[in-house]
């Protein structure tokens, strides 16, 4: 230990000018990319490819925004031009498996993506991790959460829209630590409030905000740490948290970081 | 033989009123958009298991579970109807009986149902009138609303009622032998004892009771609880993608493909193609086949309302309003449709006059709407159609949306970063080493 090994992270271009297929492509995703709490999220799961040895590839600045923010606000057009432009990069990779830490472009790459001729084997971080762990390639023995209470907050397009309730669950559980459940969770999950293009704009005239009302679902739970999957989350549970001045007691963390540093990494 | 013709004209103008209506619903179908439906045996599974198996309602699970005995009490309660029909038509005595021992079956577990329906139909009375379920009002519930319920609950507790009186007084009938069985009424026949005029009631019994199923039929399709006919169908039909699937636009994919390709930008377009009117919906017109009939199936029951994120939060979304709405704005432009054709204009629409943009601005797409309604129906979908008119049609999106639309065309990210700085996350990246 104490070694620090230096990561490049792999470009598609680069790659495939050698000649190498990467076997997965990693889609970073523009909150990956560019926000800065979640881009400690892309770094994370970073070392935890470059750890397992994963055969991967970034696209960089080829890769554009997946254009689900703007489908869902309404505006087709943008939308299928961005779903149009990434999907000629990928075929033109050839891009066959696809792993992405945002539930939203998971969605979209995965169900509708084919729409436009762009078929993909598409998996959420969770899920590949859920992978990994089954294969036995992840073995976490280290105990640093093991005071720890986790909750995990469902991210709606994980969750509802894709059914993916387990893989999140069987990684918790794989990390010694106490696991709580939210009045709310899996199906009956409460929504940040961010999706459907609401990350980025003010919440419509009500009595509430619903990150507030989901923070408050998961103190009610006791835990000291909410575990996300999904960067609108993410944003959404931390400016909770903030607001209720639980910064003391809680902390927010999405699952790749929770296995990093479970892994030492 | 008076009786015979007697139930016959009662039958004649059922059916007659019936259609009639049915005819008028139906016609507007003919003004709506494809939606294409196909896997049938998926579609059948599906059936089975969400309206059949009535898995969904079990979400909400003491309601759930009473719905359940209801909706299973109906299916066995509607062999005994066809049995009234056939016996009302050719003057026979409890046609069915030649099932002999599926007969003795059916009429107990009948009789037991209608019992359970009663008490049932007595609960959701009372959770109506005296409790305050937070899911029964809403902006949308007007009065009526609330009427319609309770005079459907009402007809349905006075059919069970005379269900279990008239298969009371059919034993207390002086037959040598009684057919089929019946474990509720034969205790009540045994408290009545010797009571007179038991032709007169069991008469009475019969007549109310089908007269009941004839009117039910017939105030149905004017009712939220057209859902006994309608969910159904509506589970059959309802989508089988992952909620989190949009429905593409193949119109915009046209478009987009003659930006993308600037050869195909001044060649001719193709011949015979039809002009899209409009992209997304404005009104009902615009909607899909599906939209309507989810309208249409609609039970009003607001489980969607009780979990949408928007309208917890004190908002003006409720998942059940637009649905209503997508209803109550086809009924009132249909009839113009139907005579004028698409052109037909009332200068009104469904979004504004019926649905304002704030609510639609309100809806996170998080899908617990769809997750949780018991006949699949999809709002999600609608009220993105509905933004698509705002946004493409008339630009009228929030402005920080239109911020963000201006963003991801010219960084391709939703916040203003320049796409040359998508790959800064990697500086510096390092991991320990712990091999």
């Amino acid at each position: 230990m104490g070694e620090k090994i230096k990561i490049t992270v792999p470009l598609m271009a680069d790659e495939f000018a050698k000649g190498n297929k990467p076997e997965y492509l990693f889609w970073v995703g523009s909150a990956g990319a560019f926000d800065d709490r979640y881009k400690k999220v892309t770094r994370e799961f970073i070392k935890i490819l470059e750890y397992l040895k994963i055969d991967y590839a970034v696209l960089g600045t080829e890769e554009t925004d997946s254009g689900d923010v703007a489908r869902r606000a309404g505006n087709e057009m943008l939308f299928q031009m961005q779903a149009m432009m990434n999907i000629e990069v990928m075929n033109g990779y050839e891009v066959k498996k696809i792993i992405t830490c945002d539930p939203h472009d998971f969605n979209t790459m995965k169900n509708e993506y084919p729409d436009f001729g762009g078929n993909y084997e598409v998996v959420h971080h969770s899920q590949f991790l859920q992978k990994m762990l089954y294969e036995g390639k992840i073995k976490i023995d280290s105990d640093i959460f093991k005071n720890n209470k986790i909750t995990f907050h469902d991210p709606c397009y994980l969750g509802r829209a894709n059914e993916e309730y387990d893989a999140p669950r069987d990684i918790l559980n794989a990390i010694p630590s106490v696991k709580v459940e939210m009045k709310n969770n899996k199906s009956f999950a409460l929504c940040c409030g961010a999706g459907g293009g609401q990350m980025f704009k003010e919440a419509e005239k009500g009595d509430k905000e619903i990150f507030i009302e989901r923070t408050e679902q998961a103190i009610e739970t006791g835990a000291d740490i909410i575990c996300t999957a999904c960067p609108f989350c993410m944003t959404m549970m931390t400016d909770g948290i903030k607001y209720k001045n639980q910064e003391e007691k809680m902390k927010n963390y999405d699952l790749a970081e929770l296995v990093s540093q479970s892994l030492g990494l | 033989m008076t009786k015979q013709i007697l139930f016959l004209i009662s039958l004649l103008i059922t059916l007659g009123v019936f259609s009639w209506t049915m005819a008028r619903v139906f016609s507007y179908f003919k003004m709506t958009k494809p939606f294409p439906v196909g896997d049938w045996g998926k579609r059948f599974k599906l059936m089975m298991k969400v309206a059949i198996g009535q898995t969904k309602i079990f979400r909400f699970p003491f309601v759930g579970f009473l719905h359940a005995l209801v909706f299973w009490g109906f299916l066995v309660i509607l062999v005994g109807s066809v049995e009234m029909v056939i016996d009302g038509l050719f003057g026979t005595d409890r046609a069915l009986s030649v099932l002999g021992v599926v007969y003795d079956i059916i009429t107990a577990s009948g009789d037991v149902f209608a019992l359970i329906i009663a008490l049932a139909i007595l609960v959701f009375l009372f959770r109506r009138i005296f409790m305050h379920v937070k899911r029964f009002s809403g902006i949308e519930m007007k009065h009526i609303s609330h009427y319609d319920a309770n005079i459907a609950l009402t007809i349905i507790f006075l059919l069970m009622v005379s269900l279990l009186g008239l298969n009371t007084f059919y034993l207390l009938l002086p037959h040598d032998v009684h057919v089929g069985y019946f474990p509720v009424s034969e205790i009540a026949a045994q408290r009545l004892g010797s009571v007179e005029n038991v032709f007169f009631w069991h008469e009475f019994f019969w007549w109310m009771h089908i007269l009941l199923i004839f009117l039910f039929a017939n105030i149905l399709p004017y009712s939220k609880h057209f859902h006994v006919f309608m969910s159904v169908p509506n589970v059959f039909l309802s989508r089988l993608e992952p909620l989190g699937y949009l429905y593409n636009m193949p119109e915009i994919t046209k478009e987009v493909k003659l930006m993308m390709d600037p050869d195909a930008a001044f060649a001719d377009p193709p011949e015979g193609e039809e002009e899209v009117a409009r992209f997304g919906v404005k009104d009902v017109e615009d909607i899909t086949w599906k939209n309507y009939l989810d309208s249409l199936a609609c039970t009003e029951c607001g489980r969607c309302t009780s979990v949408c994120p928007a309208n917890q939060t004190g908002k003006l979304l409720s998942p059940r309003k637009i649905i209503m709405n997508v209803r109550a704005r086809m009924k009132e432009k249909g009839p113009g449709l139907v005579k004028e054709g698409k052109d037909f204009d009332d200068t009104k629409a469904l979004i504004n006059d019926y649905i304002t943009a704030e609510e639609l601005w309100a809806c996170t797409t998080c899908n617990a709407c769809a997750q949780e309604c018991p006949i699949n129906i999809n709002h999600p979908s609608i009220i993105v159609d509905l933004r698509r008119y705002l946004v493409m049609e008339e630009s009228a999106a929030p402005g920080e949306l239109n911020a963000t639309f201006t963003n991801i065309e010219n960084n391709g990210a939703p916040w203003q970063f320049s796409p040359e700085d998508r790959m800064l996350w990697a500086e510096g990246l390092e991991m320990n080493d712990i091999s």
